[in-house]
């Protein structure tokens, strides 16, 4: 025997062995459970496209979200000068990244100045300016503090989203983000892929608005309505026809309440009229608020809005304390399950983009797999012919490095966890020529050196040193290229990389390695006098 | 068993026939890519933004008939193509026609509106956004100069520059070729197909760097002869490995092309028409253009 033969044997032992053993979860349906807990359970992974599913990437319109925050940092200065009796004309955001106060005199000027110093450090307090009488101060947020906001409004905006899918029921999805802004959602399987993009993609910004009556809402223009008010659409369906029609509403502008006090959000059926209608409780804030708000206004109607649609605007008919409400309006119990989910949830720091969404139908990924393997077996059986004819018994030896490699490709697939996708697949069949080929040159190399006279033999050793540099030298260049590939590819072309990569690694050792030890066997076990070849 | 024997064929004697035909190729290829740039080739929608939808249909549904209802209700840029096995039909619009998100839904209900009786069920849906295509189109073209920069560091690194050269223009004659080809016979240009020309031009170098290997070991025992018939000796004596080695991942991807599906359909027939370019510039472009440079080098030398 050859130097180093009982250990390259046993390589190719310890290889196989490890490759069923992760394959064995792939493989067989259930584990039985003295499997579980120290053997390797997890299945080869795979991709969308094999297995269906929605791969969305979205993007989180951050400039809204600044903008959010400057609304909200221009109400709550509302709020602190009413509180404090300090007069002012008008405070509201005037650019992406200013918010202007527009006070009566000086005087105030100077205290709402030191005021907003004290409050809002981060932010930057522009020289006030004089204006038609009136005096301005500009609070504008700077760069850094926008971008630290923008930041903070993608994590936001990812956590709500997990949250939704977590509660709409997705087995395995994946949530990240990608990135300044983007955030890639993944979701296989999925047999209802329009309803979960619209619960994800909802902003599912929720807010109570008190209706202006007083104002003809069907003729009315958002030139002809005060400054503080505006025009919502609540959409009615018909129940009996379907038919949708919009009814125009004139309402504050400025919410009451909004969804961020909510605690819970329930689905709940009106057993009158067999309607299905969202419950929701408030926490205490909202609680008190609501009972505040519903006190002062018995008698006028309450339009609860969502994404700025109104869904209903009932009538306050009395004081209602006790924190809890329900949304009715014209939707199915999927609606309203989802409406439940999205308010549970809470809602999007700022509206979110689909700007890529690729999805396949679990019929389509099915049968992407059958013909895949269809194509892998053909080509399997096309090559060992081919080589069976060719090089005869060596042939043979060359077919069974070729099988070695795709069950040591498997195992190390599933063993890493990668994905394996329908370019993956194609890079395995690729691979079952590609493997056969380092053979092929070291077959070609053992004809030449019989040709000079030599021994099986050293025919044989010779081939396998002389081809390795050029093997080396092919599989380098291959491998430059898939990795690249994996590093700019994404889904489909990355699982391709993966395999073509480890495929061309795993065929190093298959081709060089494992074929050698069989010539070792045979020309030790056996006289040989001629080579099948 | 050998296909072929002992052969003595001038290689090197038929350069201009196939520097004339490279040439063209190439031409074409370059063609291609210009016209890439410009938007007017077809590409598909995951570099240029658009949607495309496959339905499967219940019963055969005219191509022509398609495009009349979809024409019907405002959508007559988009693109049908027929799939012959189980009634499909794909439908792609570019990024002009509908915001993103809208036109899978558009095209859905225009089939259910004006073909209430066939049914149909959607098999995939892929919507892109402008900005994605953007992006990936730059990546690729940082990733196919850093596979041809990585290539062209390594050959030269374990030859000389004259094979590193040599080698690389092959590489890029043969990623040429199948812009060409694709591009002649207006088939899509997407990602599939930047993959297959990369996962090529790392395999155009196998055939390559057998030749070469054999090239530089006569140039070692002979230091006598013209250079012009070393190379072709070379050739000649590691022509049947260089056909055979081709001829596996050609059966490979033959199959691939024939059972693989329609998904890959267009990417196994790149990955045939590289295998047999990159076959053929290893013979006709890469040896050539190092056995001339050589023989330059070596008359300058004498």
């Amino acid at each position: 025997m050859s130097k180093g033969f009982g250990w390259r044997v046993s390589l190719i032992v310890l290889f196989l062995l490890l490759s069923f053993l992760y394959m064995v979860p792939t493989l067989v349906g259930t584990l039985p459970s003295w499997w579980k807990g120290w053997l390797p359970a997890d299945k080869i992974h795979l991709g969308l496209d094999l297995q269906g599913g929605s791969h969305l990437v979205m993007e989180v319109d951050t400039v809204k979200a600044v903008e959010g925050s400057l609304d909200l940092i221009a109400t709550d200065l509302e709020d602190t000068l009413t509180a404090q009796n300090l007069r002012y004309k008008r405070i509201a955001r005037v650019a992406p990244d200013k918010v202007q106060l527009t006070l009566y005199d000086k005087g105030t000027a100077d205290t709402v100045q030191a005021q907003v110093k004290k409050k809002y450090p981060e932010m930057e307090l522009l020289p006030p300016f004089d204006e038609g009488g009136f005096v301005n101060i500009q609070l504008r947020m700077n760069e850094k503090v926008a971008k630290d906001r923008q930041d903070k409004a993608v994590a936001q905006a990812l956590e709500t989203i997990r949250n939704r899918i977590d509660q709409f029921g997705v087995s395995e999805p994946v949530i990240a983000r990608e990135g300044l802004s983007n955030i890639v959602v993944q979701l296989p399987g999925i047999k209802d892929p329009k309803r979960a993009i619209e619960l994800i993609g909802k902003t599912a910004r929720l807010e109570f608005k008190l209706v202006d009556e007083n104002i003809n809402a069907a003729a009315a223009t958002p030139g002809t309505v005060p400054e503080d008010e505006e025009i919502l659409v609540e959409k009615r369906v018909d129940q009996t026809t379907g038919a949708v029609s919009e009814i125009p509403l004139v309402v504050k502008r400025k919410a009451m309440i909004t969804g961020d006090l909510l605690t819970d959000a329930q689905v709940r059926i009106d057993s009158q009229f067999n309607q299905p209608y969202v419950a929701i409780e408030f926490n205490s804030t909202g609680a008190r608020l609501f009972d505040q708000v519903t006190a002062a206004n018995v008698g006028k109607r309450f339009a609860i809005v969502l994404d700025n649609t109104v869904y209903s605007a009932p009538v306050i008919r009395e004081r209602i304390s006790g924190g809890s409400a329900q949304i009715s309006g014209s939707f199915t119990e999927k609606e309203a399950a989802d409406l439940a989910i999205v308010l549970r949830a809470g809602s999007l720091p700022a509206p979110v983009k689909i700007i890529q969404n690729v999805t396949v139908g679990p019929s389509l990924g099915q049968d992407s797999i059958n013909k895949g393997l269809m194509a892998g077996m053909v080509g399997v059986l096309l090559v060992v012919i081919f080589m069976a004819i060719y090089y005869k018994m060596s042939g043979l030896v060359a077919n069974m490095g070729m099988v070695l490699n795709i069950i040591f490709l498997m195992g190390a697939l599933a063993a890493l966890g990668a994905t394996l996708t329908l370019p993956g697949i194609a890079a395995i069949v690729l691979l079952v020529g590609m493997s056969v080929d380092s053979n092929v040159l070291i077959f070609e190399r053992i004809r030449e050196e019989l040709r000079l006279g030599k021994t099986p033999s050293a025919s044989i050793d010779a081939g396998y040193d002389k081809a390795f540099l050029t093997i080396m030298d092919s599989h380098v260049t291959t491998l430059i290229t898939a990795a690249v590939l994996f590093q700019f590819g994404t889904g489909p072309v990355k699982g391709f990389a993966v395999s073509l990569s480890l495929g061309i690694i795993i065929n190093l050792f298959t081709s060089l390695v494992a074929t050698k030890v069989v010539f070792d066997f045979v020309l030790t076990r056996f006289r040989v006098r001629k080579l099948s070849l | 068993m050998e296909i072929i024997g002992k052969t003595n064929i001038d290689f090197i004697g038929k350069r201009n026939i196939a520097f004339v035909i490279s040439g063209i190729m190439a031409l074409v290829g370059i063609v291609a890519m210009i016209q890439i740039a410009r938007g007017a080739a077809n590409m598909g929608i995951d570099f240029s933004g658009g949607t495309a939808i496959q339905l499967k249909f219940a019963q055969p549904l005219h191509i022509d008939q398609a495009r009349a209802a979809l024409a019907k209700h405002n959508l007559k840029e988009a693109n049908l193509q027929d799939i012959k096995e189980g009634n499909k039909l794909l439908v792609k619009v570019g990024r002009t026609s509908l915001e993103t998100g809208k036109a899978a839904d558009t095209i859905e209900d225009v089939f259910k509106k004006e073909f209430p009786t066939n049914t149909f069920v959607v098999e995939s849906s892929t919507e892109i956004g402008p900005s994605i295509g953007d992006k990936l189109r730059k990546d690729t073209l940082v990733a196919i100069a850093i596979s041809l920069l990585g290539i062209i560091i390594y050959i030269a690194w374990r030859f000389d520059l004259k094979f590193g050269v040599g080698a690389t223009l092959a590489t890029l004659h043969d990623v040429l070729a199948m812009f060409a080809v694709f591009f002649v016979l207006g088939k899509e240009f997407n990602l599939l197909f930047i993959t297959a020309a990369l996962t090529i031009a790392g395999y155009s170098l196998t055939d390559t760097v057998v030749v070469f290997d054999r090239i530089r070991e006569n140039l070692h025992k002979d230091l006598k002869g013209s250079m012009l018939n070393i190379f072709n000796k070379s050739i000649n004596e590691v022509l049947s490995r260089t056909i055979v080695t081709s001829l596996t991942t050609f059966l490979a991807s033959v199959a691939l092309f024939l059972f693989g599906g329609e998904v890959i359909h267009d990417f196994a027939f790149a990955l045939v028409v590289g295998v047999v370019v990159a076959t053929y510039s290893s013979i006709f472009v890469a040896s050539p253009i190092v056995a001339l440079w050589e023989e330059k080098a070596a008359k300058a030398k004498a």
